[in-house]
């Protein structure tokens, strides 16, 4: 079962779930009051657990946008590795592309570990990854096109998901700093994997782009926006609108960007 | 609009004791070598202690202190991306491919549109336009083009990684952190998208910016500065910045 169905579940019996992720701290945390009723959705406890340990239990804030940050690793990590095991998911030319990014992604998943634990906090433990999202990408490892398109979906979730963490990791300077770094490497692979396809490298208004299914939409929402720190950018520049929204990349609300990783964990 | 001023005619030594060719590589390949920039640029004018002013001409511009001169810092570096892109739109047709001049195109929008929203968030307190100097550039040669172009981006992407600690005001200042986030990932595309024109059958994005533990790479305003100096023909005083 997918996280995306047990959130649905719980909303059955919650139907304020969503707005609890608004305060996630108190999401997770209340997360033992839905005990029974969680058990009568019949939703593994396991799944439960690693929810609870990567967004509810932790004392630091830190360590809790860490933990986020490294199931968003876990997956792209995992996905980049199935990929190149799989004959047929990445055409030979952009192999050695797709084996840097999977170093990069493996490295960041070491990286946050690794801050995790000095930070005295216990890093999540890597989900079991689905790719075909339970049989909506079937040709998930044996057709680059869809490979690539999964793959754009990461790496443009990666970009927005950081962004919006920033804010709380401004207690560690050095946390922040190495944030902002994965957080522009995501953002080279990004443009990559978009220019492979086809696409311009940046994000017009909240267009996902040709070949992009329908279910990935989420992740462009939002993206069309012109104001910013409450500049009317176009009236400022004389930019047009949609390059105004290409020059600034967009952050993605949390409780998105779990509903998208969620349709991927086993 | 784009002043042509040849090196010698720069007063203050500080921006050229660095700005040659020659050093800007050494920059950009050895690790080692940022510190002994640092070392360079501040034995040569710019100590860090407040007490020391650094021999300024009364045209240096001053990017001031706080948040104020962080967001200044980055209007200095938007002001000069504008104005390249700018450049190469107006002059590099014969040089380059329809689609590198469809990319070239966006990325003049992208960054102008960058500068105008610092200059419009800034403000009364924003620096005036700064005088560029692209004497080193030849903008019918696509080589030159593609390359300046890749240091300005990898550059602008060091720039912001290293500048979003620096914010103060937890405030005002968390919006303008979010805004460097916000830009920061652009300037990454655009560096992936010039790095890609310039070797295309490698799908190259960067690699020798990325470390070992999948980080780009993040520079301190003194090291920027020391880096973009060669392009910028005004003196500019940073020495008022958050470090």
């Amino acid at each position: 079962m997918n996280i995306f169905r047990i959130i649905q579940e719980i909303e059955k019996v919650d139907g304020e779930v969503y707005d609890r992720f608004a305060s996630r701290r108190q999401a997770f945390s209340s997360l033992g009051s839905f005990g029974k009723k969680v058990a009568l959705a019949a939703v593994p406890i396991a799944m439960g657990t690693m929810f609870k340990k990567a967004y509810g239990q932790s004392t630091s804030g830190i360590a809790d946008v860490l933990n986020y940050a490294l199931t968003l690793e876990y997956l792209e990590a995992d996905f980049y590795m199935q990929g190149l095991a799989a004959s047929g998911a990445i055409a030979s030319e952009n192999m050695a592309f797709f084996e840097d990014v999977r170093d990069h992604e493996v490295a960041h998943v070491a990286f946050l570990k690794t801050a995790i634990t000095s930070l005295g906090a216990t890093p999540v433990d890597k989900p079991t990854f689905d790719f075909s999202a339970g049989g909506a990408f079937p040709d998930w490892n044996s057709n680059p096109a869809t490979y690539l398109a999964l793959s754009q979906a990461f790496e443009d979730t990666g970009v927005r998901a950081y962004k919006g963490q920033a804010a709380n990791l401004v207690a560690s300077n050095e946390v922040l700093t190495a944030a902002l770094q994965i957080h522009a490497v995501e953002a080279r692979h990004a443009a990559i994997v978009r220019r492979i396809r086809g696409l311009k490298g940046w994000i017009t208004n909240d267009e996902r782009g040709a070949g992009m299914p329908a279910p990935t939409q989420a992740i462009y929402d939002g993206e069309a926006e012109t104001m910013q720190a409450g500049v009317d950018v176009p009236a400022v520049s004389g930019v047009a609108a949609a390059s105004v929204t290409e020059a600034f990349d967009e952050p993605l609300p949390m409780e998105t960007v779990l509903n998208v990783a969620s349709l991927f964990i086993a | 609009m784009r002043e042509q001023t040849k090196p010698e005619e720069r007063e203050g030594g500080l921006m050229k004791s660095l700005g040659g060719p020659m050093q800007r590589r050494t920059f950009f390949r050895y690790a080692g070598a940022t510190a002994a920039a640092t070392t360079l640029l501040l034995t040569t004018s710019c100590d860090e202690d407040d007490e020391v002013t650094p021999p300024m001409n009364d045209k240096a511009v001053d990017l001031g202190s706080g948040d104020i001169g962080i967001l200044n810092y980055a209007y200095a570096l938007e002001q000069l991306e504008a104005a390249f892109y700018t450049a190469v739109v107006a002059e590099s047709a014969s040089a380059l491919s329809a689609d590198e001049m469809m990319v070239m195109q966006d990325l003049m929008a992208h960054e102008v549109a960058h500068r105008e929203f610092f200059k419009a968030a800034l403000g009364n307190k924003a620096i005036p336009d700064l005088e560029v100097d692209f004497s080193s550039i030849n903008f019918k040669d696509k080589n030159s083009v593609l390359q300046t172009a890749k240091t300005f981006e990898d550059l602008g992407v060091a720039a912001y990684n290293g500048a979003g600690k620096l914010f103060t005001d937890t405030g005002a200042g968390l919006t303008y952190l979010l805004m460097g986030g916000k830009i920061v990932s652009v300037e990454a595309r655009h560096a992936a998208a010039i790095h890609d024109l310039i070797s295309e059958n490698a799908r190259a994005y960067g690699a020798e910016m990325v470390d070992a533990n999948g980080l780009d790479r993040a520079m301190s305003p003194t090291e920027v500065l020391g880096a973009a100096g060669a392009f910028i023909a005004t003196e500019i005083n940073f020495s008022n910045l958050p470090k």
